[in-house]
C-alpha cells in the first residue's frame, strides 16, 4: 500500500514537471493532427463550418495534376540536392578533418552561410541569379560563356538553380559530418595503414562504414526537410516558371490560404504526415542495424 | 571533390619511395587541401561580398551593364534609406521581431528546462514512453499542423473574444510549452550532473522544484545559453509562421518584411534590398561570433553530435 502510494506520488511529480510539454503536445500537436484528419474528409472554407464529404478530397488529389507536379518537383529536388549535397558536405568535412593551419577559419567561413535566414538568402540568390546583372552570369560571360542560362526565368534551369543554391547552406551538414568523422577510432586507420591500404581504400573501408549511420540519418532528415521547402521558391520564383519550382508545401499553402480549400489542404497535410512517418520508421529500422555494428 | 585529395595523395605515394612516402604525402596533400579549402571558402564568401558591394552602390550602378564588382561611388546612406521607406517600416519590424524573440526565447528555455529535468532526474512509470513520444514529435513538419493550427487559433479568438490571428501570440505562446529538440538537449546535459548534489539537497529538505531551480539550473547555464541561442536563431529565421499568422504590414517581422523591398512588377531597388538583407543577416552573424565559445563548449558538453 505504501509502495503504491509512493509510486503514485512519483508519477504525479514526474507529470508535474512534464506538464508544460504534455499540455503543449496535446494542444499544439495532437489536437491539430486529429483536426486535420477530420478536415481532410470535409469541404471547409473557413468561412463556413466544415461539411463532411468522405474521401472526396483524397479522390480529387489523386486526379489532381498540380498535386503530382508539386510532389514530383519535390522528389526531383530531393534526388538532385540530397545526394550531391551529401557528397559535397562529406568531401568538405574530410578536408576539414585534417590537422592543418587555419582550420578554425575555414570551418567558420564554411559555416557562415548557414546563419543566413532563408528569406534573406533567397533575396541574395535572386540577385546572384539575375540573368543580365547577376554575379553568376557576369562570371560565366567573363570566362567565355556567350549565352549563360536565364536560371530562374528558364524552365530548364530553375530547378538546377535552386539545387546549386542549396549547396551554399551546406555548412550545418558539414559540421555534423565532421563530428562523425572525429568519432572514428584512430586505431582503425592505423591498422588499415599497416595492412598497406591506400588513402582511398581507407576512406572506402574505414571512414564510410564508420559514419554510415550519420549519412543515413542525414538522408532521412534531408528528405523530411525537402518536403517542407517553402520560403526559397515562394520568394524567388513563386513556383514558376510554368510551375517548374512549385513545391509540395507551396501547393498546400496555396490551397489553404489562397484558395481557402482548408479540407483539401488538410488531406495534403495528412499525406505529408504519412510520408514522414514512413521515412521515420525506415530510419528507426535502420538505426537498429547500425547501433548493432557500431557497438562492436 | 572528396575523392580528389586521396587520389592525389595516393598518386604521390606511388611515385615516391617507401621511406619518403609519409613525408611527401604530408606536404603535397596538405598544400592541396589548403588550395581546395581556399577555393571553397571563396565560394562561400563571394555571395556575401556581392551583397555588401550591391548594398553600397547607387541605383544607377546596380542597373549598369556590365556591372562593376566594387561600388564606386560608395553610397553609405543606402543603409539609412532602408529605415526611410514608405512601404517598409524597418524600425517597427525590428521591434516586432525583438518582442517575439524575448517572449519566445524566455519561454522555450524555461519550459524546456523544467520538462528536461523531469525526463533526466526523476524516475517514474511511463517516463520512457513519453520520452520516445516527445522525440518522435521532432520529425513532425510544421506544414502538417499549419492548417488546423490556423483554424484552432481562429476559433480561440472567436471563443474567448481575444484575437490570436493577426497578433504575435501564435508565434510565441507555443514556445512556453517546451520544444522537443531543446528538451532533448537539456536532458542530455542534466544527465551529466552528479546525483549526489540533488540527494544531499533532498536530505536537507529541499523540494524537487527547489533542487531544479537552485541547484541544477545554475549549473546548466552553458547548456541554457546554447538552447537560448538556437531558439533565437530559429525565431529569427522563421518565415512561414509569420507569413501564416501575421496579416498587416505593421505586424511583420524583419524576415517577412524583406519582401516589401521587392517589386513583383520588376524594377526592384537592389541596392536597398541588399542593404536590408545585410541588416537582417548581421545580428545572426554577430551573435555567432560573440557566442562562438558558448556555442562550441555547450555543444561539446551536451554531447550532441548532429
Amino acid at each position: 500500500m505504501a509502495r503504491l502510494h509512493s509510486e503514485t506520488r512519483a508519477v504525479l511529480r514526474g507529470l508535474a514537471f512534464l506538464s508544460p510539454w504534455l499540455v503543449g503536445f496535446i494542444a499544439f500537436t495532437l489536437v491539430p493532427i486529429a483536426l486535420s484528419l477530420y478536415y481532410s474528409f470535409c469541404d471547409y472554407s473557413l468561412l463556413q463550418p466544415p461539411l463532411y464529404k468522405g474521401l472526396t478530397n483524397y479522390h480529387l488529389l489523386v486526379h489532381d495534376a498540380v498535386f503530382w507536379k508539386a510532389l514530383g518537383n519535390t522528389a526531383i529536388y530531393a534526388l538532385m540536392a540530397l545526394p550531391l549535397g551529401m557528397l559535397v558536405a562529406l568531401g568538405v568535412a574530410m578536408l576539414l578533418n585534417v590537422k592543418i593551419r587555419g582550420l578554425t577559419i575555414y570551418r567558420t567561413v564554411i559555416f557562415l552561410p548557414s546563419l543566413v535566414p532563408t528569406a534573406a538568402s533567397a533575396m541574395l540568390w535572386l540577385w546572384l541569379f539575375n540573368a543580365k546583372l547577376g554575379l553568376i552570369n557576369v562570371g560565366l560571360r567573363a570566362i567565355g560563356v556567350a549565352n549563360p542560362p536565364g536560371w530562374l526565368t528558364d524552365v530548364r534551369w530553375s530547378m538546377p538553380a535552386l539545387v546549386l543554391m542549396s549547396f551554399w547552406g551546406i555548412g550545418n551538414t558539414v559540421i555534423i559530418y565532421l563530428a562523425g568523422l572525429q568519432d572514428v577510432p584512430r586505431e582503425l586507420y592505423e591498422a588499415a595503414s599497416i595492412d598497406g591500404a591506400s588513402t582511398l581504400r581507407q576512406i572506402w573501408h574505414v571512414t564510410l562504414p564508420s559514419i554510415s549511420p550519420v549519412i543515413f540519418f542525414n538522408l532521412i532528415m534531408g528528405i523530411i526537410g525537402t518536403l517542407q521547402v517553402f520560403a526559397t521558391p515562394y520568394i524567388m520564383t513563386g513556383g514558376g516558371p510554368a510551375r517548374s519550382t512549385y513545391f509540395y508545401t507551396m501547393y498546400l499553402y496555396d490551397n489553404a490560404f489562397s484558395y481557402l480549400k482548408m479540407g483539401y489542404a488538410s488531406a495534403m497535410a495528412w499525406i505529408q504526415l504519412l510520408i514522414v512517418l514512413a521515412l521515420t520508421a525506415l530510419a528507426a529500422w535502420s538505426s537498429k542495424k547500425w547501433v548493432h555494428y557500431s557497438g562492436n | 571533390m572528396s575523392s580528389d585529395t586521396p587520389n592525389h595523395a595516393s598518386t604521390l605515394q606511388a611515385a615516391s619511395g617507401a621511406v619518403r612516402r609519409g613525408n611527401r604525402k604530408g606536404q603535397g596533400g596538405r598544400l592541396f587541401t589548403h588550395a581546395l579549402l581556399v577555393g571553397i571558402g571563396i565560394a562561400a564568401l563571394l555571395p556575401f561580398v556581392w551583397m555588401l558591394s550591391t548594398s553600397l552602390k547607387t541605383l544607377q550602378a546596380t542597373t549598369a551593364f556590365p556591372p562593376t564588382f566594387w561600388p564606386s561611388p560608395i553610397q553609405w546612406h543606402n543603409y539609412a534609406d532602408v529605415f526611410r521607406q514608405e512601404k517598409a517600416n524597418f524600425l517597427l519590424w525590428t521591434r516586432n521581431t525583438l518582442v517575439i524573440e524575448v517572449l519566445g526565447v524566455t519561454g522555450t528555455t524555461l519550459s524546456s528546462a523544467i520538462v528536461a529535468y523531469g525526463f533526466a532526474r526523476l524516475r517514474f512509470r511511463g517516463r520512457n514512453v513519453l520520452f520516445v513520444l516527445m522525440l518522435s514529435t521532432m520529425m513532425l513538419p510544421f506544414p502538417v499542423t499549419m492548417v488546423s493550427l490556423f483554424s484552432l487559433f481562429r476559433w480561440l479568438g472567436d471563443y474567448t473574444g481575444i484575437a490570436w490571428l493577426g497578433t504575435f501570440k501564435p508565434l510565441w505562446v507555443p514556445a512556453w510549452f517546451g520544444s522537443a529538440f531543446n528538451i532533448f538537449l537539456l536532458r542530455q546535459f542534466f544527465l551529466t550532473i552528479p546525483t549526489e548534489l540533488s540527494e544531499s539537497a533532498r536530505i536537507d529538505g529541499c523540494s524537487e522544484f527547489g533542487i531544479f531551480w537552485r541547484i541544477i539550473l545554475p549549473l546548466a547555464k552553458p547548456a541554457l545559453a546554447v538552447v537560448a541561442l538556437f531558439a533565437f536563431l530559429a525565431i529569427w529565421h522563421d518565415f512561414l509562421g509569420p507569413l501564416v499568422y501575421l496579416q498587416r504590414p505593421e505586424q511583420f517581422t524583419l524576415v517577412l518584411g524583406l519582401q516589401n523591398f521587392q517589386s513583383k512588377a520588376g524594377g526592384t531597388s537592389w541596392h536597398l534590398l541588399m542593404a536590408a538583407s545585410v541588416l537582417v543577416i548581421l545580428p545572426a552573424i554577430l551573435l555567432f561570433f560573440l557566442a562562438q565559445k558558448t556555442f562550441i563548449e555547450g555543444i561539446a558538453t551536451t554531447g550532441i553530435k548532429g
